[in-house]
């Protein structure tokens, strides 16, 4: 049958170029399954939509409650459209509800990762860039164009702001990403994750910016889980940079420490890879 | 050798309660010393009762489990430093796990595959399009996986093992839960990929008609050790399985002659049908003694159960029937 070209493969040497075109394909892999689920992204949407206009009355309200008709510093405009690109964004990064790699380990299946050629951390971040990608169509554009609609969002005053904005989102997907990982990741020594998994939630919703600005806080403690804490790069940086609500200076040091938190976080998950690999015990037969 | 493993071990610590607060730390051994060569090649049948050590053999030999000790080499490569490499010259199907991207349509699965092992277009497409044509997969390849049957998928599973050229095949349980159908359809592929002679297959599996339409040598493992490596004739002639001649009589005989070069195993149905295991005498000579003794109605010759000594192998405590 002649299936063997023994020295093909081997005499094929791994180039970034050929690490490129492995990750587009695995990206678009990505991409294609998840847009399988259309009336799960419908679905999904309007989960979205409603808790956003939950938020943003609730936001309003506040707002409206103080003198200068400011919450924190954010003018009205700002507020909504900090709650409507969250409730996309929060998608886009899949904050919550990736139980991927955790299943397959647990399952035993992951073995079948670690027999491919390409490092299991990449693989999985580039399937999450597709993943990302659809998200963006199905999950992040009908909410906005819905918070636009209903309420009008803040037109940037800065050229750079949407550019630099798709940049920390960006950041945000790659932080979020390792930070799923590595939750999901404590399945190669714990079998039941289901208390990190929990903390995970908590501590995301709650230091990320998702369930109400981090500026309502004092500064002290904004500022000490901003630098302490990856979680407010996650949603609530990239949605500070579209509004603007600090200065270009400051904004723009929003964004390094996010590529600071994103460097770091994906050193993390190679590390934590590289030694769930090590201790490797395969479950079941 | 294509695989070349020494003194193969694979010690799993245990924690057992041992009263209120104290925990037992007990070492097993799931595998205990393995030897095995095999060549560029050949076509292996890996088998033992459940919990023998053949999973955990294989996925010492695909680098996914490190072995306590031992000298394992695959492809000239030690499979657990150079995994990914040796990942590019194998190919590994396990029966109760899936390659294949669950959501997407199986030919989408092969189209990832070719970009993940790089292979070039030209291989892959000569690669696929043997498959399709041995394998059938044309009337379910635009499907996704999650909606093909389990004998679907299996086909599915050989190709994407496949498509990269792997120089050894890793096969465990294969036919695990397939119909009748689709378990001919598996070994059919896998004899005419033997025949081809440019793959090593090795093959774990508990369905033994696998191993005798597929395997020339047989390698049982059984508490973590080698127990037999040969042939399956090699395993009959050492366990004294024996070929047998059942004949049905006309009439019952007085008494069952005693025959040179043949023992008595059974006499059943009122002394009408008796079985003789050769020890010596060939069939003809049994058949004619015993047409010289009564009139025969009906005989057959039963060739040596596989299953039989296989099962003799499992139940002994120390893997000798």
């Amino acid at each position: 049958m002649g299936f063997v070209i023994a020295t093909e493969t081997a005499a094929r040497q791994a180039t970034i170029w050929s690490h490129v075109r492995i990750c587009a394909s695995l990206a678009a892999a990505g991409f294609r399954r998840y847009s399988t689920y259309r009336q799960a992204t419908i679905a999904g949407a309007a989960t979205n939509i409603t808790f956003g206009l939950l938020r943003t009355y609730v936001l309003l309200a506040v707002a409206g409650g103080t003198a200068a008709g400011l919450a924190a510093g954010y003018d009205r405009a700002q507020l909504t459209t900090y709650v409507w690109v969250q409730q996309g964004l929060m998608v886009v990064t899949l904050i919550w509800g990736w139980f991927d790699l955790g299943d397959r380990i647990r399952s035993g299946d992951v073995v079948i990762d670690l027999l491919r050629p390409v490092p299991p951390v990449l693989a999985y971040f580039a399937a999450d860039v597709g993943r990302a990608g659809y998200a963006v169509l199905g999950r992040f554009v009908p909410p906005v164009l819905v918070g636009a609609l209903v309420f009008g969002l803040y037109r940037p005053a800065r050229w750079y702001t949407v550019p630099l904005f798709v940049l920390s989102a960006a950041l945000a997907l790659v932080i979020c990403f390792a930070g799923r990982y590595m939750v999901n990741a404590t399945a190669f020594w714990l079998l039941d994750t289901r208390g990190i998994d929990f903390a995970w939630v908590l501590a995301s919703g709650m230091l990320s910016g998702l369930y109400f600005p981090l500026r309502f806080l004092p500064e002290w403690f904004t500022l000490t889980v901003w630098i302490g804490t990856p979680f407010p790069s996650i949603l609530q940086a990239p949605a500070d940079v579209l509004v603007e609500r600090v200065a270009p200076g400051p904004t723009l040091l929003i964004v390094a420490g996010q590529a600071a938190w994103a460097a770091v976080m994906m050193v993390a998950c190679v590390v934590v890879q590289h030694r769930a690999e090590r201790r490797l015990v395969v479950q079941g037969g | 050798m294509i695989i070349s493993v020494r003194g193969l071990r694979k010690d799993f610590t245990v924690r057992a309660k041992a009263g209120r607060f104290r925990r037992e730390r007990r070492v097993v051994s799931a595998v205990d010393g393995v030897d095995l060569e095999v060549e560029r090649g050949e076509l292996l049948g890996y088998i033992g009762p459940n919990g023998a050590g053949k999973s955990t053999t294989l996925k010492m030999l695909t680098g996914v489990l490190v072995p306590s000790a031992g000298r394992v080499r695959v492809c000239g490569l030690e499979p657990v430093a150079r995994r990914t490499r040796l990942a590019r010259r194998i190919g590994v199907v396990f029966g109760q796990r899936s390659q294949l991207w669950w959501d997407l349509p199986l030919a989408d699965s092969f189209e990832l595959l070719r970009h993940v092992y790089r292979v070039p277009a030209a291989a892959h497409a000569g690669r696929l399009a043997r498959c399709r044509d041995l394998l059938g997969l044309d009337e379910f390849a635009g499907r996704p996986v999650r909606q093909l049957s389990l004998g679907q998928r299996m086909r599915g599973e050989l190709t994407a093992a496949l498509l990269h050229g792997p120089e050894v095949l890793f096969l465990d349980e294969p036919t695990i839960g397939l119909d009748l159908v689709s378990k001919q359809a598996a070994r059919s592929f896998l004899a005419e990929l033997h025949r081809a002679g440019d793959t090593t297959i090795v093959l774990t599996t508990h369905d033994l008609a696998d191993i005798e339409r597929l395997c020339e040598r047989l390698v049982v493992i059984d508490h973590g050790r080698v127990v037999h490596d040969g042939s399956i004739e090699a395993l009959h002639a050492r366990y004294g399985s024996r070929r047998r001649v059942v004949v049905d009589l006309e009439a019952p005989l007085a008494g069952p002659p005693e025959l040179p070069g043949a023992r008595l195993e059974s006499v059943a149905a009122d002394g009408l049908r008796l079985t003789y295991a050769l020890t010596g005498a060939t069939a003809g000579e049994v058949v004619a003694r015993l047409a010289g003794a009564g009139e025969l109605r009906d005989l057959s010759v039963v060739e040596p159960d596989i299953e039989d000594v296989v099962g003799r192998l499992y139940a002994a405590p120390t893997g000798v029937p």
